[in-house]
């Protein structure tokens, strides 16, 4: 079963192109890793995949439902953890009460749920910290424990080991591998770090604005032109960016 | 001495009226000081200010027209956000004086200031009528009743909008909503303290909850529990050395803020010298 179809997806931003004619599906319990240089258009395409922007050309569907009919059910089944930013250390919530805020419906909470969800993300001792008190490893894993409450099909994530430490880095991938193994979640992951995506990934896709790779991720990292191309278009776009920077 | 007090109708009234503003100033403060908006309770009750003089020129229930003008400027300046992308402190100076400028106007145009135009500036707890009193009740069993049953959705869009809005929950329509809420618990308010201090019941429980560092219902509890205390000893010690009861309320509420704000840093000095000397030993 495909859960997520894009066809022909593009997207512009004043006039300039981010996303051009995209085009890709993912199947169930695969572990997608999307790797691009910076300002390759990897937000922007988790933005438009999540409703978040809407005036894209082409079409996203997810579960079978085309994203712009905004149907709840099929954002329910959508579990995201943003790029790794900081939670306001003062923020006055337990990790518990986050958690708990992936059940979106009004009434009672299952505390059954959280309960499972803490456990699974080996959060259920911190469980009556308060959330801007963990590291940030510790963080990432609460919003997981979050998005996990609602039992979803696909997970997004946006680079979302930036700034942890190396072995936070691991624990988290292994429960990324752990949900994707044991609950048959399918992964969507966006990520500058080729070792981890050549480690965890099931499959790549390389975007820079348009894509120009997509299949199994040793069709990949076996091609010696394509990881040169990747390392050069990667070199291109970081001078890129430097200049600009400079000269703002 | 104080049961003989408290047999009082007066008093009777302004301590159920005071207790009920205090629950719901102090739980829609708490979403409105934790999203950075501190200052948006000032600029609902400024906007009430220029309703109310609507009110008082064309002899209509002024609380009615505060209520509508401030709802209106609410979400006007919400709009004014979300689409011209202004700056959120910009928009609330826009209707704070806004707010202001229209009820000075309408004063100069009448003929000066009033007694009724005072109680609203200053406000008049010890004035409230049986009427007012199960108004006050009522409007506060409705705004509690909606933040309990949709508390979770308001702390989400409140801990990050984005990941609300991705999950599904319907931001605009339900920050327009707490919007609205936001407005009547300003009309509710200003009878206790008055216009220029609504905010100050808003935001100082909640301020000095947060210092106690735990998570959200605790800290919503001890907000409420701070905003009570405030208006009970406030109206107490107003009655005792006839004072102005607003001033006396906000006045206790900023003792208890400062107190914690002084535990706390003792006792954080007192753990950083204990470290030391274990660190020592």
């Amino acid at each position: 079963m495909q859960i997520v179809e894009i066809d022909r997806l593009s997207y512009a931003y004043s006039g300039n192109l981010v996303l051009d004619n995209i085009s890709f599906t993912i199947d169930e319990g695969d572990i997608l890793g999307i790797i691009g240089p910076n300002g390759a258009g990897k937000t922007t395409l988790f933005s438009c995949m999540l409703g978040l922007l809407d005036d894209y050309t082409g079409t996203i569907k997810i579960l079978g439902e085309d994203i712009k009919k905004k149907n709840s059910k099929v954002f329910k089944g959508i579990g995201y953890i943003p790029q790794k930013k900081i939670i306001e250390q003062n923020f006055p919530a337990t990790v518990e009460e986050i958690v708990s805020l992936g059940i979106t419906t009004t009434g009672k909470v299952s505390k059954e749920k959280i309960t499972l969800a803490l456990e699974t993300a080996g959060l259920l001792v911190q469980k009556d910290r308060r959330v801007g008190e963990l590291s940030g490893g510790q963080q990432q894993r609460v919003l997981i424990a979050k998005a996990m409450v609602n039992n979803p099909k696909l997970l997004i994530l946006d680079e979302p080991v930036t700034g942890i430490d190396l072995e936070m880095q691991n624990k988290f991938y292994s429960l990324l591998k752990r949900l994707n193994q044991k609950n048959n979640i399918t992964i969507i992951w966006a990520s500058h770090d080729l070792d981890a995506v050549n480690r965890f990934a099931t499959s790549v896709a390389c975007i820079n604005r348009s894509m120009f790779f997509h299949g199994k991720t040793y069709e990949f990292f076996e091609n010696p032109d394509l990881l040169k191309a990747y390392s050069e278009s990667s070199m291109q776009a970081h001078m890129h960016l430097h200049n600009h920077t400079h000269r703002g | 001495m104080i049961l003989e007090v408290l047999e009082f109708g007066f008093i009777q009234r302004a301590l159920i009226a005071g207790a009920s503003v205090a629950i719901t100033s102090s739980v829609i403060g708490l979403f409105l000081v934790l999203r950075r908006n501190s200052l948006f309770g000032d600029a609902l009750s400024h906007a009430a200010f220029g309703g109310i003089a609507i009110g008082l020129a064309t002899n209509i229930y002024p609380l009615w027209t505060g209520l509508t003008l401030s709802i209106l400027g609410a979400l006007g300046i919400t709009k004014l956000r979300q689409s011209a992308k202004i700056p959120a402190d910009a928009t609330v100076a826009i209707l704070l004086s806004s707010g202001l400028a229209l009820g000075i106007l309408l004063i100069s145009l009448s003929g000066g200031f009033t007694l009724d135009l005072f109680s609203f500036l200053f406000g008049s707890i010890m004035l409230v009528s049986v009427e007012d009193t199960l108004a006050i009740l009522a409007m506060t069993g409705v705004i509690l009743s909606i933040i309990i049953l949709l508390y979770r959705q308001l702390m989400y869009i409140t801990f990050d909008e984005e990941q609300a809005r991705v999950s599904g929950l319907p931001i605009s329509k339900l920050n327009y909503l707490f919007i609205i809420l936001a407005s009547v618990a300003v009309i509710v308010s200003m009878r206790l303290v008055g216009i220029l201090l609504v905010s100050s019941l808003l935001v100082i429980p909640n301020v000095t909850a947060l210092l106690f560092n735990k998570g959200f219902k605790k800290t919503a509890l001890i907000s409420v529990s701070i905003s009570i205390f405030s208006v009970v000893i406030g109206i107490a010690i107003s009655y005792a050395a006839n004072l102005a009861p607003a001033g006396t309320i906000v006045l206790v509420s900023t003792t208890v803020f400062l107190t914690v704000l002084a535990a706390r840093y003792y006792s954080k000095k007192k753990q950083i010298v204990k470290k030391l000397e274990e660190a020592r030993s």
